[in-house]
């Protein structure tokens, strides 16, 4: 297969992580020598927020690619889309601790326990920590068995990224509504598996 | 209202010069915009809509940079036209704003339908430069051009029973593409109790940066209420109902724990969704404390001084 045999290539690897730069580079571009309108911080915090869940879902989508199109080329990536989770999330963090809060920590923990919306999007990076920390070859051989299981924390962490997303939404729920019902889809797709896989195993 | 710059400070020869530059600038424009309507169309008789000649600068001034006219009017909440910040600006562009009607109803003496310029006409249209909060944190200083709602409303003459003015949007889905998707309920609302609305910072805004109205601003008139959250300030109006009961508002209709009624300025009230602590002002990274009332403490706090306004947020 053309698709396998490209992804199977030396140059992949870090091509996938330069293309995987291009929205950061893009915005920090466009800051400095483009347009971001009347409210860049807004535009950075949106941005980002949404590359972290873009890339939750394509981490999500890795294992029923495979499946489906036995694509086992994509495990390959999978690793490095989990961290990018982490890295824009840390952006999106980072934007509204120094932006919104002035890197003032006391205000910036009033706002997490105040407004569910953050106290959600806020324990989605925390539990992100762990799964980036573990995320190394080494770490993956030390933990075994206990590693799979550490790293089903994803679907909690997707979890309270849709709940955080659709919670901060005003009004117009299409956007949110979109990427929920995409997460909802990966994440059903996973229980019927298992399911599949249990009955068989007791059959 | 000692924060404001009151004409009564400005030399007269500055007051004088500033106006005819004015007069001179709208003179030029509108004989221009005539003259282009006049090739294009030669039965066109005259200007159907509203035209902002002379009007007095500066009645009401702040000690604040103004916000860019670029970024007030790409930057809006006008959810008629997309729920996008720039969707007012890119799809309001062929809205027709000409032969504008505005229905009065409700507890007055002269209910009816008036044309926009005959309810302004009567009166002096004053440049007032104000603070916009808007309930996402943000904010923005503009200079309005309009005519005080206590004017246009004491020429109605409402009657003892008028407690309340309640205020519509146009409700046309073919024009405002935002309306064929129920977001919010359509047609826009918005209210004040009367003495809300009569207070001499309301402003019947008919144009901005010495401009008329901006489609995407809230084309031909709009509601300026500074001390109040910008969705407070309602666009594009077609309908003033004097009421004896408070009248229903879209946003608290919406989110009634959210966006109640009064929906003043506050940044002890906390809200759900922004810390209303900071406000954003826009052209810059870092935030600023948002003022009670928006700054207007001194001009609008004897409106609530026996309510509490964590209740009546």
């Amino acid at each position: 297969m053309r698709v396998s045999n490209a992804l199977r290539s030396a140059a992949a690897k870090p091509l996938v992580f330069m293309l995987c730069l291009v929205p950061l580079f893009s915005l920090v571009w466009n800051a400095f020598y483009g347009d971001l309108g009347a409210n860049p911080v807004e535009v950075i915090t949106h941005e980002t927020g949404d590359w972290a869940l873009r890339f939750l879902l394509i981490t999500l989508a890795i294992s029923p690619l495979r499946q489906w199109f036995g694509l086992a080329v994509l495990l390959r990536f999978r690793r490095m889309m989990g961290l990018y989770v982490f890295f824009y999330a840390c952006c999106h963090f980072m934007i509204w601790l120094v932006a919104d809060h002035s890197l003032d920590f006391a205000d910036m923990f009033e706002d997490i326990i105040d407004r569910p919306y953050i106290t959600l999007g806020f324990s989605a990076l925390i539990f992100l920590i762990p799964l980036a920390i573990t995320s190394n070859q080494s770490m993956v051989r030390r933990l075994g068995r206990r590693w799979k299981k550490l790293h089903q924390l994803t679907y909690l962490v997707t979890v309270l990224a849709i709940s955080h997303f659709i919670w901060l939404v005003k009004a117009d729920y299409l956007e949110a509504g979109i990427y929920a019902a995409i997460a909802v889809a990966l994440l059903l797709q996973r229980t019927n598996i298992k399911k599949w896989f249990f009955t068989k195993a007791t059959a | 209202m000692t924060k404001f710059k009151c004409k009564s400070d400005i030399a007269p020869s500055e007051i004088t010069s500033e106006s005819i530059y004015c007069q001179r600038r709208e003179f030029m424009k509108t004989t221009g915009l005539l003259g282009t309507a006049m090739l294009l169309n030669p039965w066109a008789t005259a200007s159907a809509s509203l035209t902002i000649g002379d009007y007095k600068p500066e009645v009401v001034n702040l000690d604040e940079e103004l916000t860019s006219e670029k970024d007030a009017t790409t930057y809006n909440n006008f959810y008629e036209f997309g729920t996008g910040k720039t969707d007012p600006s890119r799809r309001s562009q062929n809205f027709n704003t000409d032969d504008w009607k505005i229905t009065v109803s409700g507890e007055c003496e002269k209910p009816g339908e008036y044309s926009l310029e005959d309810l302004v006409k009567p009166f002096d249209i004053e440049e007032r430069i104000y603070r916009l909060r808007c309930v996402e944190a943000w904010s923005m200083v503009i200079p309005w051009l309009g005519v005080p709602m206590a004017s246009i409303l004491t020429s109605l003459q409402p009657t003892s029973k008028a407690k309340y003015v309640a205020f519509k949007t146009l409700l046309d889905p073919e024009q405002m593409p935002g309306q064929k998707r129920s977001v919010l309920q359509w047609p826009y609302e918005e209210g004040l109790r009367i003495d809300e609305a009569m207070n001499p910072l309301t402003l019947f805004a008919v144009g901005m940066y010495g401009k008329t109205m901006p489609n995407q601003n809230g084309a031909p008139v709009r509601l300026v209420v500074p001390w109040k959250y910008g969705f407070k300030s309602i666009k594009s109006i077609v309908s003033i109902e004097f009421t004896e009961h408070q009248p229903q508002t879209s946003w608290n209709i919406s989110g009634p724990n959210e966006y109640g009624f009064y929906s003043n300025v506050n940044p002890e009230v906390n809200h759900p969704r922004w810390s209303q602590k900071k406000e954003r002002r826009i052209g810059d990274i870092f935030k600023q404390k948002t003022l009670m009332f928006n700054g207007y403490e001194e001009e609008v706090a004897h409106l609530y001084k026996d309510m509490d306004l964590r209740t009546n947020f």
